[in-house]
């Protein structure tokens, strides 16, 4: 889609600004506050494992537009080590690097459609949508 | 973006700014550290209203943060956390427990002083 | 609608009749209809109404091309065939933009009436109490919460009781959303104390893996509101005693 925003994500300081393009094209698409700061948080912890484990990707946020319903996706996307079990790693407390292990599952619950793909030693890809209520 | 740590007499406040960087983050609790060990501080506020998220990171760095301070001697409470970062935050399963919380400044430093009248 | 007000819309109509007609273009027509939507839909004017102003028009206009082409058949029915799905265009976007705009206010209508029907309500300075009454569905579970937690930042509440008395009774989603208010409520630096649990919503609350211990419960409301104002320093004397001391 044209009016995809492409955030790179190569340190933390670019989770930063995944977060606040998220934000402000959340608010565009008529979110409420929480909702913004739901899909800001999703954002944060997709980006967050990027750098974390892959060590860069890219975010790309859009608007999704049905015949009756209008939403926000995020797609998480990298070209990282991949995830072994991916049963595993949607598990509330799960962290191969000491985390709280709650990324992951977290943005599930944040979200309402999420779909994770990945590959080892290809990487991972995660899309979430958020529907506008 | 470095982050001001005010002495208040026996205590510490510590304002955090929007957006930090992790390297801010880590920088934030050694000051802090240092402060606490230097000043034999009794307690410290870390003020989070200018904080639009918080997300596993951050939740885990601060509560970290509270962890090494109580090792000192010294309480923590965390306060200004905004209504739509707290729904954010138990949506994720982040609850800080064990982490004292309180709805602003005024607020953190009278549970302070509170925790310090029944402790002495 | 009085009768001035009647043709002085119905001209409006008309006229925008004519441009979409003669431009081909629905904009200013589709503006219009949302505009006239607004103002009499609070009149409490019908659906039917208004498709009969749009339908009356499209046949008066109709008949005025009769009459002036009635002698050229061919020039007619060339006419026509143009005329006939513009026109039928035409009041489907005055009818579609009538009924959506009713719709919208129905719908603002009843979030008015959800809002009201949780009152937040302050019983003295930091003490919060929210009564939830009847059915909670997920949806409502979520603007309880959030207008809870406004409400604490608000009001500068440090303690509040949730009564759940009148909630029959709660499945497990809620029961989480439930407990999700307690935790987030404790994040603004909030203590949230939930009387009126009732043995199976107690059981359904155990059953998603809580402690119940780590919740505070009272039995019933007036216990609950007593507890919160030993948290907030005030002291507690029964009716009978403070009597007695005075
Ligand atoms: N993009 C990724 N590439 C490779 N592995 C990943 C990626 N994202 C997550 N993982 C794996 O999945 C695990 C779970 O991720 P999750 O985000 O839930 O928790 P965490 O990052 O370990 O901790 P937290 O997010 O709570 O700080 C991670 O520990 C990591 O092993
Ligand atoms: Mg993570």
């Amino acid at each position: 889609m044209p009016d995809d925003i492409r955030v790179l994500i190569r340190s933390n300081l670019d989770i930063v600004k995944a977060r606040q393009e998220g934000r402000a094209l959340a608010a565009r698409t008529g979110f409420s506050a929480t909702d913004v700061t739901l899909i800001a948080t999703a954002i944060s912890e997709l980006a967050r494992n990027i750098v974390s484990y892959a060590r860069q990707g890219e975010i790309v946020l859009g608007v999704v537009e049905s015949a009756n319903a209008k939403g926000v996706t995020i797609i998480s996307r990298d070209s990282g080590p991949g995830i072994r079990s991916i049963d595993d790693a949607m598990r509330d407390g799960y962290s191969t690097s000491g985390g709280l292990g709650l990324g992951l599952p977290g943005v599930r619950r944040l979200v309402d459609e999420f779909i994770i793909e990945s590959v080892l030693g290809r990487g991972t890809v995660v899309r979430v949508t958020k529907w506008l209520r | 973006m470095e982050v001001p740590i005010l002495k208040q007499g026996r205590y510490l406040i510590a304002t955090i700014q929007a957006a930090l960087s992790d390297e801010d983050l880590l920088q934030f609790r050694r000051a802090l550290l240092d402060r606490v060990i230097q000043f034999r501080s009794r307690g410290v506020v870390v003020d989070v209203t200018a904080l639009d998220v918080m997300d596993s990171f951050a939740t885990r760095t601060l509560r970290d943060i509270t962890y090494m301070i109580r090792l000192r001697g010294a309480d923590t409470v965390i306060v200004g956390i905004q209504p739509e970062v707290a729904f954010a935050m138990v949506q994720l399963g982040l609850t800080l427990e064990g982490v004292a919380t309180a709805l602003d400044l005024e607020e953190g430093l009278a549970h302070l002083e509170q925790r310090a009248r029944s402790s002495s | 609608m009085t009768k001035d007000e009647i043709f002085a819309e119905a001209t409006s109509v008309y006229d925008n009749y004519v441009e979409a007609l003669a431009t081909g273009t629905f904009e200013a027509l589709q503006s219009y209809s949302r505009n006239l939507s607004e103002r009499i839909i609070p009149r409490g004017v019908e659906t039917h109404e208004v498709v009969g102003i749009v339908l009356l028009l499209r046949d008066v206009l109709a008949r005025s091309l009769f009459a002036k082409y009635q002698g050229d058949f061919t020039k007619l029915n060339r006419i026509l065939d143009a005329y006939e799905p513009a026109a039928n265009r035409i009041a489907n976007t005055v009818a579609v933009g009538f009924v959506q705009e009713r719709e919208r206010v129905i719908r603002q209508q009843q979030e008015a009436i959800r809002e009201l029907s949780t009152p937040v309500l302050q019983v003295r300075e930091r003490l919060l109490i929210l009564p939830i009454i009847g059915v909670i569905d997920p949806q409502r579970a979520r603007q309880l919460t959030e207008q809870l937690l406004r409400g604490i930042r608000t009001n500068r509440a440090k303690v509040v009781v949730i009564d759940i008395t009148g909630v029959a009774a709660m499945d497990a989603t809620v029961a989480n959303h439930l407990v999700q208010t307690v935790e987030a409520s404790r994040l603004l630096g909030a203590t949230v104390i939930v009387t009126g649990l009732s043995p199976e919503i107690a059981q359904t609350i155990v059953n998603i893996g809580v402690d119940l211990g780590k919740m505070n419960t009272v039995g019933d409301l007036q216990g609950g509101i007593e507890q919160a104002e030993r948290l907030l320093g005030y002291k507690v004397v029964p009716a009978g005693e403070a009597a007695a001391a005075a």
